[in-house]
């Protein structure tokens, strides 16, 4: 067993708001950089540059777990991750078809699908940016549904989190995990946001810009940097865990 | 004002809680950010949102609201109703967008 550094909240250029400089490629490349040995890619309500970072990441020896972060119609961001880009692409499938609306690129920025060799393949003219029409009862369920880790997105901001926006985290939601930003240290976290302590933690970078790729991260002990084994750290299961102390608000070297 | 008379004079579909009927109205607040609503909004408000999330029954609660109002057409999710019908507590639907039906809430002395 040994600790693993991840980042599971990284943006691509596909996200309106994510930098042109954020390729799947050159995530990848930062990632190796800054130690990190597990990324999950989560662009808004679309998983369709997963599979370019999955490959960069194979070349590398970087695990990338393919992730959205889907927007429900509360406008509550929820991270969605799974095993294999099927299952992505079956999550990616149900939030299409509930998404309304086309991107404006001078409004909210372009929306760029790229392969692992920072090629441009095509622009996404879906409105990623907006709310999905699924609640967010909907949306755990089917995330938890394909087996995927179902993880309240940056619940210490004032906007799209699930405490500023529904007040509190309602009991019966099945949560995997919830994740802070990099601006509150989970320690902090732990005293000033109630309800948390049932949940397990994490904290990441939700870059947008590739100097931020691995600012923050969570530490796990693992057998092998794998979903299932991910899976076990956050249940707390067979001696894996989530290394709280090394992941406080600590840069990557 | 109580909120029987809120439903008449604005038109307003009960679609749950109509044991709480004979409520008072002391106020009215705005908001769809319940992180927001629990901050600010004045005690035994009539409270105008979007949301449509059960988690609004508790903030109604919490602040002593005298009713929630759902405008701009939007519904409440099953579990909210069955909620606000557990604990007495009126909401309405308009169709009339937020902006438009607290102006004339404020025009009758709804404030």
């Amino acid at each position: 067993m040994k600790l693993y550094r991840a980042d599971m909240h990284i943006h691509t250029c596909l996200s309106p708001c994510g930098d042109w400089g954020m390729s799947p490629r050159a995530i990848v490349d930062k990632s190796r950089q800054k130690g990190l040995d597990i990324i999950a890619i989560c662009d808004h309500n679309t998983a369709e540059n997963t599979g370019a970072a999955i490959r960069a990441g194979q070349k590398c020896g970087l695990t990338v777990l393919p992730g959205m972060e889907i927007c429900t119609k509360e406008e509550v961001h929820v991270l969605a991750i799974f095993e294999t880009p099927d299952r992505a692409v079956m999550m990616q499938s149900f939030v299409y078809a509930h998404l309304p609306g086309k991107n404006s690129p001078d409004v909210w920025g372009e929306q760029i699908v790229a392969d692992e060799n920072d090629e441009v393949i095509t622009e996404n003219s879906r409105f990623l940016i907006g709310a999905t029409t699924l609640s967010i009862y909907e949306l755990v369920n089917k995330i938890n549904d394909l087996d995927g880790l179902c993880i309240a997105a940056h619940i210490d901001r004032s906007a799209f989190g699930i405490v500023s926006n529904l007040g509190f985290i309602p009991e019966d939601l099945q949560f995997t995990a919830l994740e802070v930003s990099w601006r509150m240290p989970l320690s902090e976290a732990a005293v000033s946001i109630p309800g948390i302590s049932n949940f397990p933690c994490i904290t990441s970078s939700d870059a947008h810009y590739i100097e931020d790729v691995g600012k923050v991260w969570t530490g796990f002990m693992l057998e092998a940097p794998t979903f299932d084994e991910i899976r076990m750290a956050l249940a707390g299961r067979l001696g894996r865990r989530i290394v709280q102390k090394e992941t406080i608000g600590k840069e990557v070297r | 004002m109580q909120t029987s008379d809120l439903a008449t004079q604005f038109n307003l579909t009960v679609v749950a809680g109509k044991k709480g009927l004979d409520r008072t109205v002391a106020g009215g607040h705005c908001g769809d950010l319940l992180s927001e609503v629990i901050a600010n909004a004045p005690i035994g408000s009539v409270w105008l949102t979007i949301q449509a999330h059960q988690n609004i029954v508790a903030v109604a609660i919490l602040k002593e609201m005298a009713a929630i109002i759902l405008t701009g057409g939007n519904v409440p999710d099953a579990e909210t109703l069955a909620k606000a019908d557990e604990e007495g507590l009126p909401i309405m639907l308009s169709d009339q967008r937020m902006y438009d039906l607290a102006g004339q809430l404020y025009a009758v002395g709804v404030v």
